[in-house]
């Protein structure tokens, strides 16, 4: 081995794709973008603010909001992926050959997925749950703050990969979950798969070491008279949420795991060869996957009970039932992993014993939606987007699920396996679902968070321009699924079709109307937030407790610990003639911030940028820098301060003249 | 002490808030028993992981490949002796504990270091036999049979090497700062993982080797 394999491994000036005009084009958007944010933050001296007071804080609320930050930046990129999949399959169905090559288009589809399920969708559970659930339970932060942030650089680090192999090298183009024999060294021998393997195995550290946090969080530091049939609903679906993740994302570690040896190490797991066996790993895979969707909805269904329930005025309908479905969910989601691939031939009977389970998975979530709709019934509604969010929901989901109960039929599904049907199928959950569930969420918490309410017509305008995008882009792949057409097609024999790719190509620029409605509404909410300000801290006359609290709440969250007597503990306060107290302060015992968590997420970028090129010298000496630096943190045994009372007067004293001036 | 206010329909004064007092120091959580949970749950992840190798040497266990088969390759005299080795690293561990709880800081280290020895001695074997295996040819590229039992057992070594630099570390933090509490709660938590590692070795133990060399 020569010094340059050993420093630059496979990387070469080859490994630039500067042959293909798209990519560099985006590049050199991004590095005049970066550079000018990264210039302005420069500019206005506001590194040692962000370093100070966001990337090494602890600060549950403030890791919140970056979780948030990230999956919206990821956002971008993964829809630009799928606009630019929507746009050459409107021009290739048309008798051309489109845009992108399939080398390209490959990427693009593999880019997406991966982006939109890890890097957009669970950043913004973790990021809600993070921001809300510590306030909703009466705590303080999390039980391991340190952790906390740790796994938010995790998380980062992993999406800062997959960002760096869009200019360095190529992605995978082996669809989201890359199945073997495909991924193996023998069809896949560039770094694609290695930077899909070395992103999520990065990310995936930082969700499950957030996922035991939380855990931990909701099952230790509950409020004082907070039972568990008590808890808020979004706290519930957060637990199970969590407590899938911590159950599944060491599944995910291992497969990719045996992945990785077969292709680093040569062994024969997923191989054709010597005894290995590629369905192993699409069974190990969906063991995975399939709860994970329910990672994704489970608190998107919480956040839609706490809004129906606010903007109904009600108390939620059927809490009891809502927990029980939940939890039914919960445990049914580990039991349907081989629908996901009823072609593989197992057998009539353990086929029909998925697709029963499948089955039964609707009836809780029926229960729900009866549930959500029964708290609407003589509710004085409200329609604000949240609730707009919610009834759209609430369609479009019941639609995805009936199409869903249609795929876990087995013989439908060998017609319909692999089809734009179950894209359809599954865009139809996790946008109408998920993204719905998460977009009502930001709007109801934003205000929590900033301490300013999102403009209402400009938040509107997104709602009805992705409903509309989504209907128009999701409902002529279930036509042209159930003709037959597959997934993952670059190129087109057939014109015929043309007509309904290009609908679905006119609703994805309805979508990104929608995104650019809600960029616009940050900024226009930002600009008028001195009149959209909340001073009360409880702007939607909510019913839980982080609504007791000031908007944005101080770093202790609570000056005193709140007792709870009753579900929707607010509410219960507020009905009672609870006096918020103006007096009598102590200090608070608070975790100190730390830079360990940046430090250990850059090595990672570093790490993973060294094995997937194979630059043994670099991925070793970073390999002991993080062992060194992870020794080094425990040698740290001062890790909280106290904020001091007169700090806390200070600041209560502040929110008292406030609500004074507004008479509350 | 909790601050109450006249409810206006009870009729009862019922508290809202907890004010600071000596019960609640206003951390506003049990860090200790968090601590034990949050590493509970962390075990029980890195059992699924385990639960995963086992599962696919489950699968492929048998798939030789017309190559080597467990009968040919394992020595159980010497993977019986390694397990002790194990078991007895095992055993005193408990035995630092046990100096732990008397607060006897010296001997809780001696303890460590036996318990390190023992460590030590059961991972040399471990590298004896796979040194012993690919030198006969029996490497992890052979089979599937043989990629799984190296990625499962060394999985297990690589965990017991992880523990072993635990514990210099902790010895170090032991020897700086004495059994503090914080240092009692590391010690507690490696104890679990240490002991852990010796539930999964005795799976390991019946199901790869023992059952392996069955026809």
């Amino acid at each position: 081995m020569d010094l340059t394999t050993l420093i630059f491994g496979r990387l070469t000036l080859e490994s630039f794709p500067i042959h293909e005009p798209i990519l560099v084009a985006t590049f050199a958007i991004v590095v005049l973008g970066g550079g000018a944010v990264l210039g302005a933050i420069t500019y206005y001296k506001m590194w040692g603010y962000l370093w100070r007071e966001w990337f090494t804080s602890i600060d549950h609320k403030k890791i919140g909001v970056m979780y948030v930050v990230l999956a919206l930046i990821m956002l971008l990129r993964g829809f630009a992926d799928a606009l630019m999949m929507r746009l050459q399959q409107a021009m290739a169905s048309g008798g051309g050959e489109g845009y992108l090559n399939a080398h390209h288009y490959d990427q693009i589809f593999t880019a997406h997925g991966v982006i939109m399920i890890f890097f957009v969708a669970m950043p913004l559970v973790t990021g809600l749950i993070n921001l809300v659930v510590p306030l909703q339970i009466g705590a303080r932060d999390v039980a391991f703050p340190f952790l906390n942030n740790f796994s938010f650089w995790m998380t980062t680090a992993g999406a800062i990969l997959v960002m760096i192999s869009l200019f360095v090298g190529e992605f995978a183009q082996t669809g989201w979950l890359a199945y073997p024999p495909l991924s193996g060294a023998d069809y896949s021998p560039g770094v694609g798969v290695d930077y899909y393997i070395w992103a999520l195995q990065i990310a995936g550290i930082g969700t499950l070491l957030s996922g035991i946090n939380l855990v931990v969080t909701i099952v230790k530091m509950r409020a004082p008279g907070m039972t568990l049939m008590k808890m808020p609903i979004f706290v519930w679906t957060a637990l199970c949420t969590n407590i899938l993740i911590t159950a599944i994302f060491p599944v995910l570690t291992a497969t990719l795991a045996l992945l990785t040896l077969d292709r680093y190490a040569g062994t024969n797991f997923f191989t054709n060869d010597l005894g290995g066996n590629p369905m192993m790993y699409v069974n190990l895979i969906w063991i995975w996957g399939h709860p994970e969707v329910y990672v994704l909805i489970l608190p998107a269904f919480g956040i839609f009970s706490e809004v129906v329930a606010t903007y109904s005025g009600k108390r939620l309908f059927g809490y009891t039932s809502m927990v029980y479905a939940t939890l039914v969910i919960t445990i049914l989601s580990w039991l349907v992993w081989l629908h996901h691939f009823f072609t593989m031939g197992a057998g009539a009977s353990v086929n029909s014993f998925f697709g029963i389970t499948t089955m039964i998975i609707s009836i809780p979530t029926g229960a729900k939606l009866f549930n959500w709709l029964f708290t609407m019934y003589r509710g004085r509604i409200r329609f604000d987007t949240p609730m707009l969010w919610t009834i759209g929901f609430m369609i479009t989901f019941t639609i995805g699920g009936m199409t869903g109960v249609l795929l876990a039929v087995p013989p439908a599904d060998f017609v319909l396996h692999n089809s734009l049907f179950l894209i359809a199928h599954f865009h139809n959950v996790i946008i109408g679902g998920v993204l719905f569930g998460l977009f009502a969420g930001i709007v109801y918490w934003f205000p929590k968070a900033f301490g300013f309410k999102l403009d209402e017509w400009w938040g509107k305008v997104s709602f009805w321009c992705w409903l509309i995008g989504f209907y128009l882009a999701f409902m002529p792949l279930y036509v042209l699924g159930l003709m037959g057409v597959t997934r993952r097609i670059s190129q087109f024999e057939d014109t015929s079709l043309h007509w309904y790719f290009v609908v679905a190509g006119i609703g994805a620029l309805f979508i990104l109307a929608g995104i650019l409605a809600f960029i616009i509404q940050l900024y226009v909410s930002f600009k008028n937030r001195e009149a959209l300000r909340d001073t009360t801290g409880d702007p939607w006359n909510g019913r839980t407790l982080e609504w007791s609290t000031s908007s944005p709440p101080p770093a202790y969250n609570f000056a005193f610990t709140p007792v709870v007597h009753e579900l929707d503990a607010w509410w219960d306060m507020k009905r009672r003639g609870y006096q918020r107290p103006v007096s009598g302060f102590a200090p608070i015992h608070m975790p100190r911030n730390t830079g360990t968590g940046v430090i250990l997420g850059g090595l990672s970028v570093a790490l993973g940028f060294g094995l997937i090129w194979h630059m043994w010298l670099l991925a070793g000496v970073v390999f002991v820098a993080m062992i060194a630096v992870t020794i080094w943190h425990t040698f740290d045994y001062d890790r909280d301060f106290h904020i001091p009372a007169d700090t806390v007067t200070v600041a209560e004293d502040a929110r008292t003249q406030l609500l004074a001036a507004r008479g509350v | 002490m909790a601050h109450t206010v006249a409810s206006p329909d009870s009729g009862k004064d019922v508290e809202f808030y907890v004010r600071p007092g000596a019960h609640d120091d206003g951390h506003g959580h049990d860090a200790d028993g968090g601590t034990m949970l949050g590493f509970w749950l962390y075990l029980m992840s890195d059992c699924l992981i385990f639960a995963v190798l086992f599962a696919t040497h489950a699968v492929v266990g048998r798939s030789y490949a017309a190559g080597p088969s467990p009968a040919d390759l394992f020595d159980l005299k010497l993977i019986l002796i390694s397990t002790f080795m194990l078991l007895f690293s095992s055993i005193t561990y408990g035995f630092a504990m046990l100096e732990m709880e008397k607060n006897r800081l010296r001997p809780t280290i001696v303890w460590l270091a036996v318990t390190f020895f023992f460590g030590a001695c059961f991972l040399g074997l471990e590298l004896y036999e796979f040194s012993h295996l690919i030198h006969e040819g029996a490497t992890p590229q052979r089979s599937a049979f043989l990629s799984s039992f190296f990625t499962l057992v060394g999985t297990h070594g690589l965990h017991v090497t992880v523990g072993m630099v635990w514990m210099i570390v902790l010895g170090v933090q032991l020897w700086q700062r004495g059994l503090i509490a914080e240092n009692k709660r590391r010690l507690l938590c490696l104890s679990m993982f240490w002991h852990f590692l010796d539930v999964v070795w005795i799976g390991v133990f019946s199901f790869v080797y023992l059952m392996g060399v069955l026809p």
